[in-house]
């Protein structure tokens, strides 16, 4: 039962994860691991429409793997009499099969332990999180692919040997203990029942509702994040002016000279640079889009925007058709002070170089005095406190 | 054919489609775990992976089946010294559940509730953890008086049906 909630499920989670590696457009060498060899799915462009798809990408990614922590505790708890089978395998077969099951459950058990680490910023480990989540995933993924394809066949037999209509009717009192089974996973002497089965299965579905309302609000946002009260971005309510960052302009370094008169937007396109000031950029045609930030960590916050279109500004620097937009941010440092844009993400009506906010400034964490903002683009790519802007042709 | 079919499966014990999926899992992990070693720190990796295993099966998962089977007992104890009947309720999932939610979600969130990696998290999100020890406590007692309430609706109908004449007394 277990297994097959987690046969249906554990796909989504690693499939979202893959799709998301190909949003960072790894192309650009802006994704990370840099270099994964042929353990990616083939590169297609990210699209914008709908707006909304980065965010349930990584909400399914990342909210789906936390409320299937319970099932994956109730199949481990249900086959951890087979740790001490002895002897520990039969035939050569079984050698394999038992090593395979270190890459299962090893697997399984670092994407979590790595995932819900990273998600709090607790980086407990000296290595690199993307490097190892990711290749952590693909040593996961071939065990599941193997595992499924031995254990399918007993996993329907598991299922029809039972009616699951049967067992929720079925009381803890007229609970009986399984027969005896050739793997030797049912107890010789079943103590009484302390639970029936419907109960086993409502208390794991219980812990998997417990984990959805505790993250949940942290995708959704407004009044949901406030009951999201353990989410890592989750506990009090968004308004118009306090709504999640993924980083403060205190981190970043970001210095009152550089943003305040004295600062410039650069545009350039092969020869051409134009310099604008805040006030000239406010003077352009201003478009207002509700737009969500959606962040690789499985938060998301829809706000309002409004600003300049990066068309327009690229139109204003002689670029027809750029190829990519290569974003610079007055950050000094960090890995995700620069992001490149692919064409679609230039052109599309509603990305913009946002200057305001839900009717007002951008405030300094959000940006000031320009950020990117662009339809369904993962969320560090949203560029803050924008520098510069080269659009390039190839 | 089948005959040399069988001869596989004598020696390896199995059917050919297990090996070829055994060893399509092996090639991925050996060719992912290639891939990570010009990683900077990568044996730690291996440790980290290593740990994750060792910690559930070794020591997680043998600390809270003690933790069960002492509930277990020390419940059945307690009714067995001074009474002789058998509880009209059981008491044991009504501590059982909510304590599995509690230490499910410590476990998950540790690192927000006793406040680690403090100064990364207030760098990506401008905030405090503080608010969290206090939103788990919540959240336990919310789950506590729940199932408080639920066991005492279970003992007053158990014990409204012990009085109707004629019902069958035996625990739910």
């Amino acid at each position: 039962m277990f297994g097959s909630v987690l046969l249906a499920a554990l796909p989504v989670v690693i499939v979202t994860g893959l799709v998301s590696y190909v949003a960072y457009a790894p192309w650009f060498g802006q994704a990370y691991p840099a270099h994964v060899g042929w353990l990616r799915l083939p590169y297609f462009t990210w699209p914008t429409r709908p707006i909304w798809l980065y965010r349930l990408n990584q909400g399914l990614h990342v909210g789906l793997g936390l409320v299937l922590i319970p099932v994956v505790l109730a199949k481990l708890w249900s086959v951890a009499p087979r740790l001490w089978a002895w002897p520990p395998a039969r035939s050569l077969a079984q050698v394999l099969e038992r090593l395979s099951l270190l890459s299962l459950v090893g697997g399984i058990l670092f994407e979590i332990v790595t995932g819900v680490l990273d998600i709090q910023y607790w980086y407990a480990f000296p290595f690199d999180f993307y490097t190892a989540h990711y290749f952590g995933g693909w040593v996961f993924t071939g065990a599941f692919l193997a595992h499924v394809t031995i254990k399918l066949p007993k996993l329907v037999r598991a299922l029809r040997s039972r009616s699951l209509r049967r067992e929720l009717r079925t009381s803890r009192a007229d609970t009986r203990p399984e027969p005896p089974d050739p793997d030797g996973l049912v107890a010789a002497e079943p103590a009484p029942a302390t639970l029936s089965r419907r109960g086993a299965l409502a208390v794991v579905g219980g812990g998997s509702t417990l984990i959805a309302v505790m993250v949940a609000g942290q995708s959704i946002g407004g009044t949901a994040r406030r009951v999201a009260l353990l989410a890592p971005r989750g506990g009090y309510r968004d308004t118009p002016e306090d709504f999640p960052i993924n980083q403060t302009a205190a981190a970043a370094a970001i210095m009152p000279a550089d943003i305040g008169s004295g600062w410039r937007l650069t545009l350039t396109s092969g020869t051409r640079t134009v310099q604008l000031e805040r006030p000239q950029l406010l003077a352009m045609a201003q478009h207002t889009a509700a737009l969500p930030i959606a962040c690789v960590e499985g938060w998301s916050t829809m706000q309002t925007w409004t600003g300049v279109r990066l068309r327009d500004l690229a139109a204003l620097v002689g670029a027809g058709h750029p190829s990519s937009a290569h974003v610079r941010s007055l950050q000094r440092g960090g890995a995700f002070n620069q992001a490149t844009l692919q064409p679609n993400q230039i052109r599309a009506p509603d990305a913009l170089l946002a200057l305001k906010v839900n009717g007002t400034d951008l405030p300094l964490d959000h940006g000031y005095p320009a950020r990117v903002i662009v339809p369904a683009l993962p969320g560090v790519h949203n560029t803050k406190w924008v520098r510069s802007i080269d659009f390039r042709d190839s | 054919m089948r005959h040399r079919l069988a001869v596989i499966k004598n020696f390896y014990g199995a059917a050919p489609l297990h090996l070829l999926a055994l060893a399509v899992c092996f090639a991925l992990a050996g060719y992912a775990t290639s891939q990570t070693l010009s990683a900077p720190h990568w044996p730690w990796i291996f440790v980290w992976f290593a740990g994750a295993v060792i910690g559930h099966d070794l020591v997680a998962f043998p600390l809270y089946a003690l933790a069960d089977r002492s509930l277990v007992r020390a419940l059945r104890a307690l009714h067995r010294s001074p009474a002789p009947t058998p509880p009209l309720v059981s008491a044991v999932n009504h501590v059982r559940l909510p304590a599995l939610g509690a230490g499910l979600l410590l476990l998950l969130f540790l690192p927000v509730i006793i406040q680690r990696g403090r100064p990364s998290y207030t760098d990506a999100t401008g905030r405090t953890q503080q608010d969290y020890l206090g939103h788990w406590w919540l959240v336990t007692a919310i789950l506590f008086a729940v199932s408080a309430v639920v066991y005492a609706l279970r003992l007053g109908r158990a014990l409204h049906h012990r009085r109707a004449p004629g019902d069958d007394p035996t625990p739910l």
